[in-house]
């Protein structure tokens, strides 16, 4: 319990200095996040939720909450994270950093929560914390309980974005430094009718060990299209745990996309609760492994209301003596009814010594749905093997080639072109490594 | 261009080919029938180089090198080429990717410079006009979800592409119905030319009503039973197989 304690501890000096001008609300939910945190402590792998993750290296690192960096990467620096000159916000060790950053502030908002806070506290206020419930998620409370600073993204009805607004949250660790925890809240509403691509890119300036606890929340309007994208490229020593959670309204559109390469332990949870008839959600997501990298996916689509449809894409490349983990929960709630819901997850083993555990979960109420699942865990296909050799393709690039397309299987379901580049690229060198 | 002589094969301790002899010279049609069972798979199979087969004795020779000891990437480069009965996906990779891979592995192979993409998408277009194609599977992940149609099309696209000299078809007539039959079969007499071999492999004998073979062979029970001119096909849709291996056995 020490490590919760420390924890705890820090909760009261931020909450007497740096939370200390908060209205009352955001207090109020802060100790909240805190209370429950402190019930909950960390989780443990008997717990089913986390029976494959252990956190234990976590826990027993020492880090100390960031506080707003006193030096500034240059621009060059962030350039090759950067999707082009489209509007975004970069964030350093949680906090924004305004001169790298174009934010929007005509109708559309693309801001700090911290400003937010100050400028639309009411708008705010009306979506913080309503869908990243953290009853039964430590991780989400002590987010919670941290609120400070992040993205905030504010798509008025029927308004439209065209480019896709960028999220860069970089860590700038240093060997022998002070081990950071940063716990970046993001808040992306999209209204009625309205329509924006996000692209959330986690990653690192140097090599070092710290901590990212993020949580996203997403609310897509009646009718709106909501393009998220995330991509985790942390630092090979990060320890990076993160929750986003969708709320779609009647007829929303979703593409939530999520790509994972980075951390040595990598958790994401991801939720979409389809509250409205006529929702439409795509889960399609990627994790490129090595080494002794940990990463646990744990999905959960939500069919609150009936004509909705969803599919969910997940496909894992391991190799070296890393784990991946896919766990795939779909509720269908009692009068869910002509839900259409498909989940598929595969994995590719390129070492012996790789591993992979693949769990869908389904949870049906309803009678009239059309609920499908499918999972492998393998090496390449030697029949698909010996067809490319067969082409004249030599045996170690019909291999990687093999493996790329595994890959690229979920980066062609992707629309931003420079993007999808970017993370061809990083799977490129991935596999040459 | 092609000589087997003796050649025994075996898979998983099984022999399945007992000594099949057979000579291919430039720019023939030859036509390899038999029974479900036979091993005419197997020998297309054991010819591209599949290494779940063993070769237990004889020998094989393409343009008077040793077909065997060439890994299957190399006997495509020097110019063989497989269409397989039952082709493959290749998830996340487009066929027309795919076969720019393939097309510059052999060019590599044969010291000619790669192709870029635009380059390549030129002569794929060539090709395709040649044998009357649209691109509609060009942009499609190689054989994922394609029809059974589909994918035996996409095996002879890839034999016009990738120019080979010695052709080897398994079964591409399987599974096909006569307009699709007639597609392929019109695709690849359009291929025909005096130094590019084809060996057809074939259950029944409606593809030869469209591909006119120039030597017929009956394979059974691991071997070549019987050879003959086209009319030997015909001979065998009439009276089917069981003379044949009724009198193999008895010699």
């Amino acid at each position: 319990m020490v490590a919760v304690e420390r924890l705890v501890e820090a909760y009261r000096a931020f909450a007497a200095n740096g939370a200390s001008g908060a209205p009352a609300w955001l207090k109020e939910l802060r100790d909240g996040g805190i209370a429950r945190f402190g019930e909950l402590g960390f989780p443990t792998t008997k717990q089913e939720a986390w029976r494959f993750t252990s956190v234990a290296a976590l826990t027993e690192t020492a880090f100390e909450l960031a506080h707003p960096a006193s030096r500034i990467p240059h621009l060059d620096a962030i350039q090759p994270f950067l999707l082009g000159d489209g509007p975004r916000l970069v964030f350093v060790n949680g906090f924004l950093v305004r001169s790298l950053s174009t934010p929007l502030l005509d109708g559309v908002r693309l801001d700090s929560l911290a400003q937010a806070l100050v400028d639309t506290p009411d708008l705010v206020r009306q979506h913080l914390g309503k869908y990243a419930g953290f009853a039964d998620r430590p991780f989400a409370a002590l987010n919670t309980a941290f609120v400070r600073d992040g993205a905030f993204v504010y798509v008025p009805a029927k308004a439209t974005v065209k480019e896709p607004i960028q999220l860069l949250f970089l860590a700038t660790p240093s060997n022998g430094g002070a081990r950071l925890v940063a716990h970046p809240r993001n808040l992306i509403v999209i209204e009625r009718e309205a329509r924006a691509t996000v692209v959330e890119t986690y990653a690192a300036l140097g090599d070092g060990v710290y901590w990212t606890n993020a949580v996203t929340e997403v609310v897509a309007g009646d009718g709106a299209r909501v393009d998220c994208y995330r991509v985790q490229r942390e630092s090979d020593r990060a320890y990076h745990v993160a929750v986003t959670d969708v709320h779609q309204g009647r007829d929303s559109t979703v593409n939530l996309h999520a790509v994972s390469f980075g951390g040595v332990l990598a958790r994401h949870d991801l939720r979409g609760t389809l509250a409205g008839p006529g929702g439409y959600l795509i889960l399609n997501g990627l994790y490129v492994l090595a080494g002794e990298q940990h990463a646990d996916h744990h999905t959960s689509i939500d069919h609150a209301a009936p004509h909705c449809e969803s599919h969910e894409y997940f496909n894992g490349v391991l190799d070296g003596r890393s784990r991946g983990i896919f766990n795939g929960r779909i509720i269908v709630r009692p009068g869910a009814q002509k839900t259409d819901s498909k989940q598929t997850n595969n994995n590719l083993l390129l070492s012996r010594d790789a591993h992979a555990d693949s769990q869908p979960q389904l949870e049906i109420y309803a009678d009239d749905v059309k609920c499908t699942h499918g999972s492998t865990v393998g090496p390449l296909d030697p029949k698909a093997l010996f067809y490319l050799r067969s082409r004249g393709i030599g045996e170690a690039e019909a291999r990687r080639l093999m493996t790329y397309g595994f890959a690229a299987e979920i980066l062609n379901r992707m629309d931003v072109a420079p993007l999808r580049a970017q993370l061809d690229r990083i799977v490129r060198a991935r596999l040459a490594e | 261009m092609l000589e087997v002589r003796g050649l025994h094969v075996a898979v998983n301790g099984t022999e399945i080919l007992r000594g099949v002899d057979l000579s291919v010279k430039a720019g023939e049609v030859h036509a390899i029938m038999g029974p479900n069972g036979s091993g005419k798979s197997t020998l297309t199979q054991v010819l591209a180089g599949h290494p779940a087969y063993t070769v237990t004795a004889g020998t094989a020779t393409y343009d008077g090198k040793d077909l065997l000891a060439l890994k299957p990437e190399e006997r495509a480069r020097e110019g063989l080429f497989l269409a397989f009965q039952y082709p493959v996906e290749i998830r996340g990779i487009t066929n027309s990717y795919f076969l720019r891979s393939a097309v510059n592995a052999v060019r590599k192979h044969r010291g000619q410079e790669e192709l870029d993409p635009l380059d390549f998408l030129q002569v794929l277009e060539d090709k395709l006009k040649a044998i009357g194609w649209d691109d509609t599977l060009m942009n499609r992940p190689v054989n994922e979800g394609f029809s059974g149609g589909e994918k035996k099309r996409n095996e002879i696209l890839q034999l016009a592409v990738l120019e080979p000299r010695l052709a080897l078809l398994d079964e591409t007539d399987s599974g096909l119905d006569i307009d699709a039959l007639k597609t392929v079969a019109h695709a690849v007499n359009k291929l025909r030319a005096p130094d590019r071999s084809f060996v057809i492999v074939t259950h029944y004998q409606r593809l030869l009503n469209f591909i006119t073979p120039d030597v017929v062979h009956v394979l059974a029970d691991g071997r070549i039973v019987k050879s003959g001119g086209p009319d030997l096909a015909h001979e065998l849709e009439a009276k089917g197989y069981d003379w044949l291996r009724a009198g193999a056995m008895v010699s």
